[in-house]
């Protein structure tokens, strides 16, 4: 089990080596992205003025403040509070977000199904697993918002973060068929008829 | 006492930044038992994560998860206590709101079919009032919940019959608990209604999930099946966010009603970790809070 640290974007390379169990801090950039944003930008064909090719998406919609634009904050948010989601809700959209945009890394909390583990092993992605309610301490990974686009779903647009060490993440999904989710979930099943027949549930 | 709407307002206000901010005494305890229990690695780290990210949220006064959730105010009304109710809820929706725009917080309240979002963390029937009463003299409270999605995605009710016996509530929140995995940021607790009709057994089930740590239920069957399913859910070695260990859930708390003679019905809510909650007591002397 290994740590890197990788700047965003990342290679074909770089995404291949990660294995479940490994760390990462990732540097430099990071989108955010929700259930409306994947909805609009699959469901309703709208495209985005981001290029996202080798990047990195966490799922999020986080708490801004509105502030006047100004050299340095030209889109006029600062961040407030920034954490992840649960990632399940948007398990349809992995395929075509990694074959549309090009994106690599998914951040999110909770792990993703078989469709996403298979899109990771056919384009070379991952999951890296942030620990979920923890957004005060997200936060202090994010040192600003640099842009964003599809603000007319706020608070679900797409976000452009600007990022300082925003880890350590665990790979829980690599793209070599490894699922620490489904190894517990696989675990859970396996102990469930002892744990029921221990409290008369059988 | 005559209840003051101005003090309401600002305290449905206050309560809701306040809930956000700073977790309850008895979650933060919660975490200790937790950590000490803890035999997976993985899991550790993760709770020490969640403990390093609350005095985080306290010495930066950042909220504590992205996610305001869905405001509920709980009012229990005491007696000798004089209030025009209309008045009384449209006092809390204002001080929700302003809590909304003047913190700023992200409103999380969309309409459930245009899923238009009015930014004000309010909307049809939200934010959810409960008002109940009780016997304290010239005494009313206020408790606020932001109820997470994530969690409260991990809702569930079954209508089984009474030849499904006591086994098969059992079986049904175990289920609950396997299938929801990581998704509902375990350790959790996981609240569980049993009886009454399926709306009550499903509000039961959240003033189970909701309720602090270190309670019992009131029925003493209910607390039979509570520490019977509390040792049992920490047996699945689903872990910390879903990720393997002991901690799945801090406990798992049962509320109970009577029911039909033709029904047995079992309902789920979950809290995750972030379990926020805060009230506080308004009495002549002025506000308290816990």
């Amino acid at each position: 089990m290994a740590h890197y640290s990788f700047d965003l974007p990342v290679t074909d390379t770089q995404v291949r080596t990660l294995k479940v169990g490994d760390t990462v801090t990732l540097e430099k950039t990071l989108f955010g992205i929700r259930d409306a944003t994947l909805i609009a930008m699959f469901d309703h064909g709208r495209s985005t003025k981001f290029n996202l090719k080798g990047h990195a998406v966490v799922h999020t919609a986080p708490n801004v403040r509105k502030v006047d634009p100004r050299p340095g904050n030209t889109c006029g948010y600062e961040p407030l509070c920034i954490g992840t989601t649960t990632s399940m809700r948007m398990e349809r959209f992995t395929r075509p977000l990694m074959e549309r945009e090009g994106v690599r890394l998914i951040i999110g909390k909770g792990g993703m199904a078989q469709g996403t583990l298979d899109a990771f092993r056919d384009m070379g992605g991952a999951y890296l697993a942030v620990v979920g309610g923890a957004a005060a301490l997200e936060t202090t990974w994010i040192e600003a918002i640099e842009d964003v686009d599809l603000d007319d779903l706020h608070p679900e647009s797409l976000w452009k973060f600007r990022i300082k060490g925003f880890g350590p993440l665990l790979v829980t999904m690599d793209s070599h068929g490894g699922s620490l989710h489904a190894q517990v979930n696989a675990e859970a099943a396996a102990r469930r008829a002892a744990v029921l027949a221990s409290i008369g549930g059988a | 006492m005559q209840l003051d709407l101005r003090e309401v307002e600002e305290l449905s206000k206050t309560l809701y930044i306040r809930a956000l901010k700073l977790l309850p005494r008895d979650i933060k305890q919660g975490f200790d038992r937790l950590i000490r229990e803890e035999t997976d690695a993985t899991g550790k780290t993760i709770l020490g994560t969640m403990v390093e990210n609350i005095a985080v949220a306290e010495r930066t006064r950042n909220l504590l998860c992205q996610d305001t959730g869905i405001p509920i105010y709980n009012v229990t009304i005491g007696s000798h206590v004089e209030f025009d109710g209309v008045a009384m809820k449209e006092a809390i929706r204002r001080g929700c709101e302003r809590a909304t725009r003047e913190h700023p917080l992200r409103s999380s309240v969309v309409h459930p079919i245009t899923r238009k979002n009015e930014q004000t963390s309010c909307g049809v029937g939200i934010p959810i009032i409960n008002v109940d009463f009780d016997g304290r003299d010239e005494t009313v409270e206020i408790e606020m919940i932001p109820k997470g999605s994530g969690s409260e995605n991990g809702s569930f009710l079954q209508m089984l019959v009474p030849a499904d016996g006591v086994a098969a509530v059992k079986r049904f929140v175990i289920d609950k608990v396997i299938e929801c995995g990581g998704r509902v940021c375990p350790p959790t607790i996981v609240g569980v209604g049993i009886g009454g009709t399926s709306d009550l057994c499903m509000h039961l089930a959240k003033i189970a999930a909701t309720r602090p740590l270190g309670t019992t239920c009131a029925d003493d069957e209910g607390a039979k099946i509570e520490t019977q399913l509390s040792e049992a859910v920490n047996q699945l070695g689903i872990g910390p966010q879903g990720l393997g260990g002991r901690a799945t859930s801090f406990r798992v708390h049962v509320e109970v009603a009577a029911t039909h003679i033709t029904m047995n019905p079992v309902a789920v809510n979950i809290q995750c970790h972030s379990a926020r909650r805060a009230n506080a007591v308004i009495t002549p002397g002025g506000i308290a809070f816990e």
